[in-house]
């Protein structure tokens, strides 16, 4: 493998490959947990991430990512442009296999089970981890069979059946009260932020572990943004979510456990309380702050 | 003063009067040609009244006028240069020889439009432009003049009109039944004596029965005759005696006559209509006398039918190729010299497509087919000789370039988060192309079929060689079993152009329709066209706005 270009200045501590220094070990069964005023115990650990390397041919994007997402929490990814942050979330169901020449290196569990393992069925593995983009990209059909979309592709047939499913989804994530009455218009009718709503709905449809949201309010205003937010805190009792944001308002607002990246690596990872309060590093410190980045 | 031209030069101005002129340019073209044929085309339709001139030898010349022109470069006294002639069309081919006769301006000594002429539209040898003199039955006097024998005419035209439809419907459809069914019984036979030895006895007693159901048929056949030579016989029982208009006579039966007209003593309003009429029947009935009278029936349906069958069989696969190479294929040097490939076929000489089709389609393809599965028609060909499949599917060659390209075009304008949102949800790459790439990239695939169709409907070389003829005793489609003869030959509007423009021995009379047959072509094109855009513009509203 070529020589990679440190993202750091020599001044800052070297990661080394069996034990990266710049990111913060978590670990639940051992009880080294980052803070003492941590949320309960109970707490799972719903995706681990060990050594991961990812390359976009013989660009590596991902430098030694080992990490842990807890179940039933909202985990934000922060940082710059271009640090992975996207990346690493589509690592997470396997999208960026489309790319050609894309590789990547080391484990991914999803509750113990290797999601790049050999007999994974990948359809399977994005039925339980969904996703929502950047820009809402609803199908050019109606809203009910944008949500219904999932659902049958994984065999519903019944219309009892998928009507009720159809409900729930748009149910959980918002928007029934605007919709209800116009189910079979098309999903381009909506505004933005209902378009990216009714994602949600759609992809909460396939009744997922695990939603991952790539700058899921990007191209929101203000008061869709928040519709969103808020969403996350119902979202988060059933699932778990994995949030990419531009926003670090937003990363303080809405999430539990908040991860800190720079040119593909993790700089620091906890919990979000102290990553915006007390950050152990200086570029999480620098970053946050408005100082650069 | 260099500086401001150079500041002028660069305001662009300039570019955009030439954009302009340009655009100006084609419009002009497009319209112009339009105009021209429509001029040319739709006064076919008119009737206009009769004239009459009296020549300074005494002679009259009646008929239609046709135009008028500056005698050019004369070579003989008889036509002086720079004088004005006038073209009449006189009609009476039988008598006269020739439908149009050029008269100089100054051999005329009156001119006058006589109520009394009648225009009498005939099956055989055109118009006659003439007044009646007597109306014959067989050889008895039934009325004598011209009012009178004007008035008895009608009702004896409408009854031979109605005998006419009488004998062709027998002609073709009872006939035409009894014929098929004597052919059929007939290749039975055949089939069981080449499949069997002749002393299987279960075979003879089947081929003994076809036997006598061939007699049956024949003897039915016998009938039919008897009864279209006694419907012939009525059709030709009445005939009236014609007198030009310098006094020569003309004996024709009544059956010959489709209508009769006075164009002198009709108003405005009946002209129309019968301009209307005249319409109707150039677009409803078949072609005379050697295509250059009558309808263009046939073409028509010939041409619309060939153009869809083309689109039927030019859509998938142009779209399973475009699929293959837009989504599937690895994209590299062997795509690309793929993509080359089709782009530059859409180029080839459509005669070599034609060729191609004659050598494959024709002999390879269909010589087999005759040889596995019509061996008791053979030596005649079936499938071994032109028809509209083959001259189809050989357009279909012709045009699938043009909707492999609009279709990856349309493919690739498919926004990845489709894709991308329909991956994520767990569906496979099948599932994504059908419900979603696919019918987002409708309107694209449409695009490629609106240009397949407007380049097959103006084809003409190719299809010389696959399967159009002058004259084609049936259409495709008719309501003997199967009902779909893909094996017949057809006749095509564009073909259509060329035999009456360029193959007809009467060039004059034949103009007029080559004019018609054009109009015809284009608004069948726009028409088939139009309903594609409107389809595409449907769908395209409906993924309208799908880009945020």
């Amino acid at each position: 493998m070529k020589e990679l270009v440190h993202p750091f200045p020599p001044s800052t501590q070297q990661p080394s490959p069996s034990q990266p220094l710049n990111v913060q070990r978590l670990n639940v069964q051992d009880g080294h947990r980052p803070l003492p005023d941590n949320p309960p115990h109970t707490q799972a650990v719903k995706l681990t991430l060990n050594q991961v390397n990812f390359f976009y041919g013989d660009r590596q994007a991902l430098f030694n990512i080992d990490i842990e997402i807890i179940k039933n929490q909202v985990t934000s990814f922060i940082g710059p442009s271009g640090c992975g942050k996207s990346t690493l979330l589509r690592c997470l169901n396997r999208l960026n296999d489309l790319i050609e020449g894309a590789r990547l290196e080391g484990t991914m569990l999803l509750d113990g089970m290797d999601i790049y393992g050999p007999d994974v069925d990948i359809t399977d593995l994005r039925k339980r981890v969904g996703m929502v983009f950047q820009k809402s990209n609803p199908f050019p059909k109606s809203i009910y069979e944008n949500v219904a979309y999932g659902p049958r592709l994984h065999g519903i047939k019944n219309r009892n059946q998928l009507d009720q499913i159809v409900e729930e989804g748009i149910k959980g994530a918002g928007l029934w009260d605007e919709v209800k009455d116009r189910l079979q218009t098309s999903a381009f009718g909506l505004s933005g932020g209902q378009q990216q709503r009714l994602c949600i709905a759609r992809a909460l449809a396939v009744k997922p572990d695990v939603l991952l949201m790539d700058e899921p309010c990007s191209a929101l205003d203000p008061v869709a943004t928040a519709k969103i937010e808020e969403l996350l805190f119902s979202l988060k009792q059933d699932l778990t979510v994995v949030i990419v944001t531009h926003n670090m308002q937003q990363a303080a607002r809405v999430s539990d456990w908040t991860a800190f990246m720079y040119l593909g690596e993790i700089v620091e990872f906890g919990l979000t309380k102290q990553i915006f309060t007390t950050p152990s590093k200086k570029q999480t410190d620098d970053y946050i702050t408005g100082r650069f980045g | 003063m260099r500086t401001t031209f150079k500041k002028f030069l660069a305001s662009g101005n300039v570019f955009i009067w030439g954009c302009a002129a340009g655009v100006s340019v084609s419009l002009l073209m497009v319209f112009g040609l339009l105009l021209l044929i429509m001029i040319n085309g739709l006064g076919y339709f008119w009737v206009s009244n009769i004239v009459e001139l009296t020549l300074k030898d005494k002679q009259h010349v009646m008929g239609q006028l046709a135009g008028r022109e500056v005698i050019p470069r004369s070579v003989t006294p008889d036509r002086p240069e720079g004088k004005g002639r006038l073209r009449v069309k006189i009609g009476n081919r039988d008598i006269y020889g020739l439908d149009f006769k050029w008269v100089n301006d100054d051999q005329v000594v009156s001119q006058a439009y006589p109520t009394d002429t009648v225009l009498l539209e005939r099956r055989e040898w055109g118009n006659m432009y003439a007044r009646i003199k007597a109306i014959y039955n067989g050889e008895t006097l039934l009325v004598e003049g011209n009012e009178p024998g004007w008035i008895a005419l009608a009702p004896l035209i409408d009854t031979t009109n109605a005998l006419h439809q009488q004998i062709t419907r027998i002609e073709r459809v009872e006939i035409g039944s009894v014929n098929a069914d004597i052919e059929q019984a007939r290749l039975k036979i055949r089939a069981l004596e080449i499949g069997a030895p002749a002393s299987d006895t279960s075979e003879r007693g089947q081929i003994d029965s076809l036997k006598a159901q061939v007699a049956a048929a024949e003897s039915r056949y016998q009938e039919k005759t008897t009864e279209l030579e006694r419907l012939r016989a009525q059709f030709n029982e009445y005939s009236v005696l014609m007198v030009d208009a310098n006094g020569r006579e003309k004996q024709i039966p009544v059956g010959q006559i489709i209508r009769a007209l006075r164009p002198n003593e009709m108003s405005l309003l009946h002209k129309s209509w019968i301009y209307l009429t005249n319409v109707w029947s150039v677009l409803s009935t078949e072609p005379r006398e050697a295509n250059t009278e009558g309808g263009i029936f046939p073409a028509i349906f010939g041409t619309v039918m060939m153009v869809i069958l083309m689109s039927l069989a030019v859509v998938p696969f142009g779209v399973l190729a475009a699929l293959y190479l837009r989504e599937y294929a690895k994209q590299g040097a062997t795509v690309r010299l793929v993509r080359i490939a089709v782009n530059n076929l859409a180029g080839v000489p459509s005669i070599v497509f034609g060729v191609f089709g004659l050598g494959f389609f024709i002999y390879a393809v269909g010589g087999t087919l005759d040889t596995l599965f019509f061996p008791e028609r053979l030596p005649t060909p079936t499938f071994g000789t032109g028809g509209i499949l083959w001259a189809s599917l050989t357009l279909a060659l012709l045009t699938v370039p043009v909707v492999i390209v609009s279709t990856e075009e349309g493919l690739a304008a498919v926004p990845r988060e489709f894709r991308e949102g329909s991956l994520a949800l767990g569906a496979t790459k099948l599932e994504t192309m059908l419900k979603v790439v696919i019918p987002s990239a409708l309107p694209g695939i449409l695009t490629g079929v609106i240009l397949a169709m407007a380049r097959a409907a103006g084809e003409v070389a190719p299809l010389m060689l696959t399967g159009v003829v002058k004259l084609a005793p049936a259409l495709p489609v008719d309501g003997s079993w199967p009902f779909f003869h893909f094996d017949r030959k057809f006749m095509h509007l564009g073909f259509h152009i060329y035999d009456v423009g360029f193959q007809s021995p009467n060039v004059e009379a034949a103009k007029p329709m080559v004019y018609i047959t054009t109009l015809v072509l284009i608004t069948v094109v726009v028409l088939l066209n139009f309903t594609a855009i409107v389809l595409r513009n449907h769908l395209r509203k409906k993924y309208a706005g799908a880009v945020l």
